[in-house]
């Protein structure tokens, strides 16, 4: 049979999932056990023990000055941050993203300024958001929402423009109105589009929000490891960065799920 | 009364002439056949009297007046594909228009108001066929079901005009031959002129009152751009069809009472 052609069975896809993430950990628990025995100090690749000893103590035991649990604080300042950034950034790009979509005249006039928008590197902007908004949560969030606005807006109109001329014609024979198409027509048909947008934008959200908190910040994911950084503490570094790695496939899931509960009908259309 | 008289039509696109001088009177609720050669025009002239597209000369009049530019109620359609809508459930396209009509600013109505619809919905489903398929989305019907729906869809506006764009082409013989016996049941019941664009010549005769066919007169490559299309004929159907009328000759294949059994 060609290779094309033959798929694995349920066990096998498994242990095939599986197997790049062990391999990686052995070579991890490998590399850290070689380094470890010619040099019981070294702090590069520490072992499974170190890792554990750190993770027990950033989430398990309050921390002496501040009395809080770090691992948790950072994550919900870190959350706090991402989901307030990503909550505005759709809120922004599915009203304009609707607008260009269906009304050639705000096409016109924002098409080409939110391609060249879209085109500003934002960490190059950080700096100017400092200045003008202050080391706060503000300048953080307004980070993420340039980061990835544009974007989603081009994806969204995209999306809305894409939709066959037929059906629009058919609503308006239907008696609707340009309110009434985007209503109920356009917008739903362009909510499960916004939330795999939503998805592939949780990378570039979390690179934004990590590099802002690395800048200037007193709490949240990326400070910590950036504030670790210092004392080489990798044994604290590692276990963040699989922690971040886990909210981030955990939210993405999760929007999947979302979508296919409340429009079951964006996945039966897929196969179309 | 819904009469459409069009009345020396010229579009172009660019440089190409598409349709050239058609002119034609289409009383009232005749069943048009419109046939031709690929790429001659038909859906151009049907995009036309849909309001979708705008002639470059000559007037298109329904019922004396002129039409409006862009789609209305008063015309419905349906396509040979994305005439029903994939996040609604057949329930939800049937009662869509009737919905936006009401509610003009929430498109949905609520309690009584929607138990009303529903019920006017309900029966037209049932009327073209897709009892018990209400809560299920297009993606779950076949081609033959979704013309059915967007057929449904389209009536409960009770359009004066139904233009249809080779709305059974991709069906296949029997599903076709099934849906031709409810597409006469309906032209006989609801009160509608009707305009089909067909490749289908057995469709046309079977269905239609008349039959007309757009044609170049010069398709020479060269002449290719600068003469369009035009109708070349137009057949009255033998023995005579009449909305809501049982023909003397055939009433079994031509009347309303050969879809009374089914
Ligand atoms: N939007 C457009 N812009 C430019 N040319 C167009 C446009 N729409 C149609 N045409 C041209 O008009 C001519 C007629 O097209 P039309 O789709 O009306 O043909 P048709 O008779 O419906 O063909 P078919 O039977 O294949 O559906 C074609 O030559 C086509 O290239
Ligand atoms: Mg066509």
């Amino acid at each position: 049979m060609r290779w094309i052609n033959s798929h694995p069975g349920a066990g096998a896809r498994l242990t095939l999932a599986l197997m790049p993430f062990v391999l990686l950990l052995l070579a991890y628990m490998i590399g850290s056990a070689e380094r470890l025995a010619d040099n019981p100090n070294d702090k590069l690749l520490p072992g499974l023990v170190a890792l554990g000893d750190a993770i027990n103590r950033m989430a398990l035991v309050p921390d002496v000055r501040s009395g809080q649990y770090l691992l948790w604080s950072d994550t919900v300042a870190s959350l706090g941050r991402l989901f307030a950034g990503l909550g505005i950034a759709t809120a922004i790009a599915l009203l304009l993203g609707l607008l260009i979509g269906i009304l050639p005249m705000v096409r016109a006039a924002l098409s080409p300024f939110v391609g060249a928008i879209s085109m500003v590197p934002p960490l190059a902007l950080l700096p100017i958001l400092f200045i003008v908004m202050g080391l706060g949560e503000a300048s953080k969030i307004t980070l993420i929402v340039i980061g990835v606005t544009p974007i989603m807006i081009r994806d969204l109109a995209l999306k809305a423009i894409e939709l066959p001329r037929e059906m629009i014609v058919k609503a308006e024979t239907l008696s609707a109105s340009s309110w009434q198409i985007a209503l109920r027509v356009v917008l739903p048909q362009i909510l499960p589009r916004l939330i795999t947008c939503l998805r592939l934008q949780l990378g570039p959200a979390w690179l934004f929000l990590i590099a802002a908190e690395a800048i200037s910040s007193d709490s949240g994911l990326g400070y910590r490891i950036f504030l670790v950084r210092r004392y080489l503490s990798m044994d604290v570094i590692f276990p963040y960065v699989i922690w971040i790695t886990l909210l981030a496939v955990a939210t993405d899931l999760l929007l999947d799920r979302l979508r296919i509960a409340v429009f079951p009908w964006s996945d039966l259309e897929k196969g179309k | 009364m819904s009469a459409l008289s069009i009345k020396n039509l010229w579009k172009e696109y660019g440089d190409q002439i598409v349709l050239e001088n058609v002119s034609i009177e289409i009383e009232s609720r005749a069943f048009v056949a419109l046939v031709g050669p690929s790429g001659c025009g038909k859906s151009t002239f049907l995009r036309m009297l849909l309001g979708q597209e705008v002639q470059t000369k000559g007037d298109i009049l329904l019922d004396g007046l002129p039409l409006p530019r862009e789609p209305g109620a008063d015309r419905g359609v349906v396509f040979q594909r994305y005439s029903v809508f994939p996040h609604l459930t057949v329930l939800g396209n049937v009662m869509l228009g009737k919905e936006l009509l009401a509610s003009r600013l929430a498109g949905r109505l609520f309690g009584k108001a929607r138990r009303a619809v529903e019920e006017e919905a309900r029966a037209m489903i049932a009327a073209v066929g897709l009892m018990g398929s209400e809560s299920k989305y297009p993606a779950q019907l076949s081609g033959g079901m979704q013309q059915r729906l967007a057929l449904a869809q389209a009536l409960i506006m009770r359009p004066k005009v139904l233009l249809l764009d080779e709305p059974f082409g991709a069906l296949d013989p029997g599903i076709r031959a099934e849906i031709h016996t409810l597409m006469k049941r309906l032209w006989h019941e609801a009160p509608m002129t009707v305009v089909m664009v067909t490749h289908d010549m057995r469709e046309a005769f079977t269905l239609a009152t008349r039959v007309v066919a757009f044609e170049r007169p010069r398709d020479r490559p060269e002449e290719k751009l600068r003469y369009g299309a035009t109708i070349t004929r137009d057949i009255a159907i033998w023995p005579p069809r009449k909305a809501g009328a049982p023909s003397i000759f055939r009433p079994d294949r031509d009347g309303p009472v050969s879809s009374q059994g089914q």
